[in-house]
């Protein structure tokens, strides 16, 4: 990347992570096809956490032929690989051979370098006004204590002389920001900074040149390695996030299949065209819209409506962007790509609904809305004042510059992010990722929960409800029969023969009938495990999805299976239920699979059959009723709602459509961390509500003394310093 | 108060050489990975050499 690029993706660094990972699947896919070209590779490494794991992955890697060097980053979870002319398909397998979990991540993908580079200007920013400001409080300390005349005026000149370039160089992201508020019209939190920095120096130096009593020096200084120190907290917690988001996005890399005359060849998905024959693999999503023309096989359309339980799919069969083929190979004409596609109709409804929740304002920005002309306006006032009754310009700006130091927000500065750092910090480890930096004060806000079902409460995978129906004779056979197929209730059928402590049989002439199921033969019997109607069997009211099995003699036996609960459903809800909020429950699928479900978790509102549309719909009535809703969910069919709601949060293996609308990610299976969350969001903002409180009461002590005249750099200095370690000493108490 | 000539420049020296060694430390990417950091003291890789 040209370093012109990579100053452009500087100045974009937004504060919504979902804007910057969503062109960037674009671009990969633009990208497909690129393997590593002597350029370093980058693996995620989800499962590391100490040091062992460090060395085992550094170890095994250096081992390898052909790797010059392999460095772990454990902050990042990831190994940045030094192999020339690897790719990261040979590599990821070293790693999965000693037991860790491993990604390809697209180094392109991942702006890591850029996001640095502020981080570490900004630390660069932090240490030189900490420096200079030790040195001037050194100086300081000695003014203080009674310094008079030319010594007090050489202290003042030195001070001076370490203090304006540290105002001119540390202050800068204050002055470029209140720049661009002026610009704009408005008042942000940073004019009254800058002001403060601005008059503060000025008028110190003009009290030197007069060999003064008073310069703020010291103060301009600390107000400038204070604010820092926020800014950097502010920073640290969305580049964490706007990573995570990254990698969550590189993870996948939106390829198709296009067939040709040549065999098939791997496009991007933003580059097939209407005709175009694409080859979906079993275990694919399917990547465009499109008609089926040749091969049989299974479709899940759990992601897109909601529904449990896998279609047949053969020739002539529509599909839908976002399913999943189950069983066998097929191919797909195209019938609408690009905007026409169900996924680009879907995003365009998420793009109306995120316009309809507009901008949030964050709890600091309505401060200091608050508050900035307020500090203004009293510092005016005492200029004012002090000028008519003593007629003295120079005492009065000494006491408007005194009000503005004492009541710039340095303590509000670092209120928000100190508790947002910490807060977040803590969901992190626990496995829950926000993406947005405001979505902690909305999770705080929140009165109802809705869940979706499928994938979201329950892990979207089947069970088998109970062994008993196959004889003990029989089940080695019905293991040998399941284990040949990657359908999922074969899969669910071998993990619970597996669990009964089975052995698998020998069969002949095993193999698998795409859309069917799966055949083979024992002692000239012909076995069967599939779809009742292939059987001959009848499968009856579709209340729980089945599979049956044929031992060749007598009639099939009828397997059950349901759905699994997600682990920590069942305390989630409940604690949700406890804390006196209501839960709803909206799925795309049938009626009574819907009501089991609600019944067993004790939710008492539940919609089954909702379709996209409805599920925003419920949500924006819930808006317009004043309510305050948290989605919960995976699916396409509930992206629009993930937008429309106040907050949202899905998991890890939902579509990256949803992920990408959705405020936070949980990135383990388990589910308790959202009742967690909501716990903590209302424990962070109450600290966030304290420490304005602790910065308020400083202020309502402190500013009458400045108004009055009153007010020493001494004073200025140990107010500042108190209230901000005050406010981040309450928000660090968050962590525990 | 002479001293003071001498005192101030030295100190000022002193503080000045910390602020160097943290931006050395700064470019020298020393701040990428604290976790990693932390855990890998705890490793007894490369305790008889350095790490080549």
């Amino acid at each position: 990347m040209s370093d012109a690029a990579l100053q452009d993706r500087d100045a974009r660094l937004s504060a919504c992570p979902a804007c910057d990972a969503a062109p960037l699947a674009q671009r990969i896919a633009a990208a497909a096809g690129g393997k590593g070209e002597g350029g370093d590779i980058v693996l995620s490494l989800p499962t590391i956490h100490c040091a062992v794991c460090i060395t085992d992955v550094e170890r095994a890697l250096n081992r390898h032929p052909g790797v010059r060097d392999a460095r772990v980053n454990l902050t990042l979870r990831r190994v940045t690989v030094d192999a020339p002319g690897m790719s990261a398909a040979e590599l990821i397998p070293v790693v999965e051979g000693i037991g860790y979990e491993a990604h390809e991540l697209d180094p392109a993908a991942l702006s890591a370098s850029a996001a640095d580079r502020q981080g570490r200007d900004i630390l660069m920013r932090i240490g030189v006004a900490g420096f200079a400001m030790m040195n001037i409080m050194i100086l300081s300390v000695a003014v203080w204590s009674g310094a008079e005349d030319a010594t007090r005026d050489m202290f003042h000149w030195i001070s001076g002389a370490i203090a304006l370039p540290t105002v001119a160089f540390a202050g800068q992201p204050f002055f470029a920001s209140a720049w661009r508020a002026l610009r704009h019209g408005r008042l942000g939190m940073d004019v009254p900074i800058s002001l403060a920095l601005i008059l503060a120096s000025a008028i110190s130096v003009y009290e030197t040149m007069q060999s003064g009593h008073h310069a703020y020096f010291d103060a301009a200084v600390m107000l400038c390695f204070f604010l820092l120190i926020g800014r950097y907290l502010d920073y640290r917690t969305r580049a964490v996030a706007r990573s995570a988001a990254e990698e969550l996005t590189a993870l996948e890399v939106p390829r198709a299949f296009r067939v040709t005359a040549a065999g098939d060849e791997p496009v991007p998905v933003a580059e097939l065209s209407i005709g175009d024959l694409i080859r979906i693999r079993p275990g694919a999503r399917i990547p465009a819209d499109g008609e089926i023309v040749e091969g049989s096989s299974e479709i899940d359309r759990s992601l897109l409506t909601g529904e449990s339980i896998p279609v047949v799919a053969a020739p002539g069969m529509a599909l839908s962007a976002g399913e999943t083929n189950l069983t066998g190979p097929l191919v797909m004409r195209v019938t609408a790509a690009g905007a026409d596609s169900s996924l680009a109709r879907l995003t365009a409804l998420v793009a109306a609904a995120e316009s309809a929740r507009g901008h949030y304002t964050g709890l600091a920005d309505r401060a200091s809305r608050l508050y900035s002309p307020l500090v203004h306006i009293l510092a005016l006032c005492s200029f004012l004042g002090w000028y008519f009754a003593t007629r003295d310009a120079r005492l009065a700006v000494n006491v408007a510059a005194a009000v503005l130091i004492i009541t710039c927000p340095c303590a509000l500065g670092l209120a928000v992010p100190a508790v947002v750092t910490a807060a977040s910090g803590r969901l992190f480890g626990r496995g829950l990722l926000i993406k947005d930096g405001t979505a902690l004060e909305r999770l705080a806000e929140v009165d109802a929960v809705v869940f979706d079902k499928t994938g979201t409460l329950t892990m979207g995978v089947p069970q088998l409800v109970s062994l008993d129906p196959v004889p003990v004779a029989a089940r080695p056979l019905a293991l040998a029969l399941a284990q040949g197929s990657s359908h999922p209730l074969s899969q669910a059928l071998t993990q619970a023969l597996r669990d009964a402590g089975t052995e698998a049989a020998a069969l002949a002439d095993l193999r698998e009938v795409p859309g069917h199921g799966i055949s083979g033969t024992w002692q000239g019997h012909e076995l069967r495990l599939g779809r009742a109607g292939w059987l001959g069997a009848d499968h009856g009211e579709a209340r729980l999805s089945a599979s049956w099995l044929s031992l060749g003699q007598g009639a099939p036996i009828r397997l059950e299976f349901s759905d699994r609960l997600r682990p920590g459903a069942e305390t989630c809800v409940a604690r949700i239920l406890a804390s006196g909020r209501p839960v709803m429950l909206l799925s795309g699928d049938a009626a009574p699979v819907v009501r089991d479900l609600a019944q067993r978790l004790g939710i008492a509102e539940w919609h089954a059959g909702v379709t996209p549309v409805e599920k925003a719909e419920t949500l924006r009535r819930l808006r317009q009723q004043g309510r305050h809703a948290l989605m919960v969910g995976d699916g396409l069919n509930d992206t629009a709602a993930l937008a429309e709601a106040h907050v949202s949060i899905s998991p890890a293996s939902a579509l990256d459509a949803a992920r990408t609308a959705s405020d936070m990610v949980l990135m383990g299976s388990d589910l308790a961390p959202v009742a967690e969350a909501l716990a903590l969001a209302r424990q962070a903002r109450a600290r966030i509500k304290e420490n304005f409180a602790i910065s308020l009461i400083y202020n309502i002590v402190a500013v009458p003394v400045a108004i009055a005249g009153f007010a020493t750099p001494l004073m200025a200095a140990l107010a500042m310093s108190l209230s901000s370690v005050s406010v981040t000493l309450n928000a660090l108490r968050l962590r525990r | 108060m002479e001293i003071l000539g001498l005192l101030i420049p030295v100190s000022l020296g002193l503080g000045g050489l910390g602020l160097l060694a943290f931006i050395w430390s700064l470019r020298g990417r020393q701040y990428e990975d604290p976790k990693g950091d932390a855990q890998r003291i705890l490793s007894s890789e490369w305790d008889d050499h350095p790490k080549p």
